[in-house]
């Protein structure tokens, strides 16, 4: 019984989490300026790692932690890039 | 056990979810910047707890600390250049 609760509100959770990636994707595409561009690959950058997450969670093993964290350590430095490409319109001076 | 993390994987999950919704729905940038902090910092937090939960070890704390001390370098930065930005 706690097992199929468990399956159901994983897939319950990855649902949400995709969608939500496709309303950053949505943002990405529409976003008026640079910055909410930039936003939004930091959100959809965000809610692939949590995706990562509950796929481990939902296989039972620890290998997708790995790539949880790189994708977190890669966002926030692809973030920061962006950032300061936006600021001076060059990355590194 | 198996009840604690599914449901906290499910209100991480919402968590992001209403974050993204927020980034769709509210009509500046500056008041964008807000809903995507709920996702990055509790909803990573709950969902690593889930991790955690699940499978005895703390490796997924280092996750939650990370983004924890990331996201508000990040925003400051990006908030910084888009003052900048609509200044000039």
């Amino acid at each position: 019984m706690s097992e199929a609760f468990l399956h159901a509100a994983l897939i319950a959770s990855q649902v949400l989490l995709g969608a939500g990636m496709l309303l950053c994707a949505w943002r990405i595409w529409r976003g008026p300026a640079a910055e909410d561009r930039v936003l939004g690959l930091d959100t959809l950058y965000v809610n692939a790692m949590l995706l990562m997450l509950t796929f481990g969670l939902r296989s039972s093993t620890t290998l997708y932690f790995e790539a949880a964290l790189v994708i977190a350590l890669l966002g926030f430095v692809a973030t920061v890039a962006l950032a300061r490409f936006l600021l001076r319109g060059e990355v590194i001076e | 056990m198996s009840y604690a993390v599914g449901l906290l994987a499910l209100a991480g999950a919402l968590l992001a979810f209403g974050g993204a919704l927020g980034l769709v729905r509210l009509k500046t940038f500056y008041e964008r910047v807000h809903p995507p902090t709920m996702a990055t910092t509790l909803g990573t937090a709950l969902i690593a707890t889930a991790f955690i939960l699940h499978f005895g070890t703390a490796h997924a704390l280092l996750i939650g600390v990370f983004m924890a001390l990331t996201t508000p370098v990040t925003y400051v930065l990006l908030v910084g250049a888009a003052r900048r930005r609509r200044r000039s």
